[in-house]
């Protein structure tokens, strides 16, 4: 599983710009579900058809990874640019971005040798060694994305775009691993989440599930110093109660719970007090739907180095897996 | 002249009856079909010249302004008011207004310079601190002729600056009066698909018209046409002007609430540079439009903005180049051929 994770975050894709991603995903689940699609928006959906006695359930977990667009390009060959969802200012000096076409930037600040402030927007820039505008091997408009390389620390992985390959990686084990049971199950690997959970939107009105489920990673309070939190790593997937965007279905919750319990997987319970997933805007979709989160807990979200234990990994593809191969009582 | 009739008719978000009434006018001539739906969108159908096409395009102007909303009296006889849609206060300040459908006209009030302290006199009062003046000695006065609830709208006249070879225009409400006449325009052509062409209302307030027309016309994809922020004053920072004035149609790559469809946006841009049509991307990720909306409708529409560069937007009074919106018309009619 871990040469499929390796493959997924090191993938490039910003928001809009998935495709190497939907190629990587649509190559490993080829011939292992019953059919496989991708919607105008670019969401790729793969179904796992069940025998016709249990409900339509859809899991979405995001593709797209945050970065930046270039803005301008000055005379000198710098560039401006602007985040592509929640980037932090605080993480940007000195890191690294990688354009479509392979260039490699460095983000620099102005007047670096005497402001060590935090940066606003308009005082940050990404230097691509050109000397001149004409010499930019990028232009207005073009999007980059960290470029940080897997690493295998043993119990835990980091890497950039943990949020959300992470998740990604899970749901397309689950697919493989789960048992074709009553359920007709809908693997979403969405776009444009990073941005308001856009590609989850339209492929629920798509799908029209009876019950949904995002995965995706929640940020842990488990650090030196760290405001605590009602998650950490390793200690198994936590079932998200709620966060800022969606207060979860208890039917599912439950639903989640119950199984974890009968399996004997250990979980946590989350209760998150800012951001949100999918399942914001698939719990919307057309007349509603009951949705959950499946969450992977996850330290220095939005960095270009997002931590993940290996346990939590694999027990959320076990707990996913059993999800889906039983019948759905809420 | 079109562009006059749409910049000076009235249409606050929410109360868009004079503008669509000017637009449908307008419009009824060039369309198979013309209707308004609950939400007051102008919805205009004109049926392809391939039966067999199939295909649905939808081009959306919002015909709504931002102004104000009549919200209380106050004893003197002067007005209290609520911003409907983006306003800075600062524009706000000794600006003639007209309020209501009997179009009472008002000033924007503040108490003069003689009675602000001298370090008060730089900084901006909050619109809560403003009033409305009608010329009211009390409130009873101002409620014969004024309700709660009244839209008010900037009084501003429009006008076209041509001494010297120069080919601007200066009103109100470009943003997206100046993609209303684009659209007009654009219904005069002939397409194999069938086009509808939406007017649609609320933009200001969160992309709402846009959101329920998307709805009923399902179209396969969407093009927005835009009024958009141009700041090209002087500079001495090299970094980004969103849009220049006079450097043609400004094409959207993402903004705050969309990222353009790949397709549509390098068939904008191939188009523009094979015909020789000038053009500029919009260099910032700033702003939303009516696309936000409808790129999410049902299962998802490829979309994209094109928009005439306007100085000063959202304010009483602001400016476009008529040759940027002649460039407008040019670059979307021939893109569409291309579709």
């Amino acid at each position: 599983m871990k040469t499929l994770i390796k493959s997924l975050v090191e993938a490039w894709g910003p928001s809009g710009y998935e495709g190497h991603v939907r190629t990587t995903l649509s190559g490993y689940l080829a011939g292992q579900v019953d059919e496989i699609r991708t919607d105008s928006m670019g969401n790729l959906i793969a179904l796992k058809k069940g025998d016709g006695s249990g409900k339509r359930v859809m899991i979405a977990s995001h593709m797209d990874e945050i970065g930046i667009a270039v803005t301008h390009v000055d005379a000198k060959g710098f560039l401006r640019f602007g985040p592509v969802g929640g980037v932090m200012p605080l993480t940007l000096v000195g890191n690294r971005v990688r354009f479509a076409n392979g260039t490699i930037g460095v983000i620099g600040r102005e007047d670096w040798l005497v402001e060590r402030s935090l940066p606003t927007w308009k005082q940050v820039f990404v230097d691509v060694g050109a000397t001149c505008a004409k010499d930019a091997p990028v232009g207005i408009g073009d999007m980059g994305a960290f470029d940080r390389a897997f690493c295998d620390l043993g119990k835990r992985l980091v890497s950039k775009a943990m949020d959300d390959r992470i998740a990604c990686a899970i749901a397309a084990q689950a697919a493989l691993t789960m048992d074709p049971g009553p359920n007709d199950v809908y693997f979403v690997f969405t776009v444009q989440e990073e941005v308001g959970t856009r590609g989850a939107m339209v492929s629920a009105f798509g799908i029209a599930p009876d019950v949904a489920v995002s995965v995706d990673v929640t940020p842990v309070g488990d650090t030196p110093e760290a405001t605590p939190t009602s998650v950490v790593l390793g200690k198994g997937p936590a079932v998200k109660v709620k966060d800022s965007g969606m207060l979860a279905h208890p039917g599912v919750k439950d639903w989640m719970v119950r199984t974890a319990e009968n399996t004997g997987i250990p979980y946590q319970l989350e209760v998150l007090v800012a951001g949100t997933t999918d399942a914001y805007s698939i719990q919307t979709s057309r007349a509603g739907v009951p949705a959950g989160c499946l969450s992977i807990p996850c330290r220095y979200v939005h960095t270009p180095s997002e931590m993940v234990d290996y346990q939590d990994v694999t027990l959320s593809v076990d707990l996913l897996s059993a999800l889906l191969s039983n019948p759905i009582t809420m | 002249m079109i562009l006059q009739q749409l910049s000076d008719a009235r249409g606050v978000s929410g109360h868009e009856n004079d503008i669509r009434k000017v637009i449908y006018a307008l419009a009824k001539p060039l369309a198979d079909e013309c209707r308004v739906d609950a939400l007051g969108n102008l919805i205009c159908l004109k049926r392809g010249s391939d039966a067999s096409d199939g295909r649905k395009v939808m081009l959306a102007a919002h015909m709504d302004e931002i102004g104000l909303m009549v919200v209380g009296f106050n004893g003197d006889g002067t007005l209290q008011f609520e911003k409907v849609g983006g306003i800075d206060d600062r524009v706000l300040l000794a600006k003639r207004v007209l309020l209501g459908d009997k179009q009472v006209p008002g000033v924007i009030g503040f108490p003069p310079i003689h009675l602000i302290p001298r370090g008060q006199r730089s900084q901006a009062p909050d619109y809560e601190k403003m009033a409305i003046d009608i010329g009211a000695n009390s409130a009873e006065e101002a409620k014969k002729r004024v309700d709660l609830g009244d839209y008010v709208s900037f009084d501003t006249h429009f006008e076209q600056l041509t001494s010297d070879g120069l080919r601007m225009a200066k009103g109100k409400a470009f943003d997206d009066r100046a993609g209303c006449a684009v659209l007009l325009s654009l219904l005069e052509g002939d397409y194999p698909f069938d086009l509808y062409a939406v007017f649609t209302t609320q933009e200001e307030v969160g992309l709402r018209g846009a959101r329920v027309a998307a709805y009923s016309v399902a179209p396969d994809l969407a093009i927005v046409l835009e009024g958009t922020i141009c700041d090209d004053l002087p500079n001495k920072r090299d970094e980004s002007p969103v849009t220049r004035v006079g450097n043609g149609p400004a094409i959207t790559f993402m903004d705050r609430s969309f990222i353009a469809d790949k397709g549509l946006f390098e068939t904008l841009v191939r188009t523009a540079k094979e015909l020789g049509i000038p053009f500029q991307l919009k260099q910032a990720i700033a702003g939303g439009t009516d696309a936000g909306a409808i790129h999410l409708s049902r299962e998802g529409v490829p979309a994209v903005t094109v928009a005439v560069p306007a100085r000063s937007i959202h304010a009483p009074v602001g400016m476009i180049s008529m040759q940027d919106l002649e460039y407008t018309v040019q670059l979307v009619q021939a893109a569409l051929q291309r579709l």
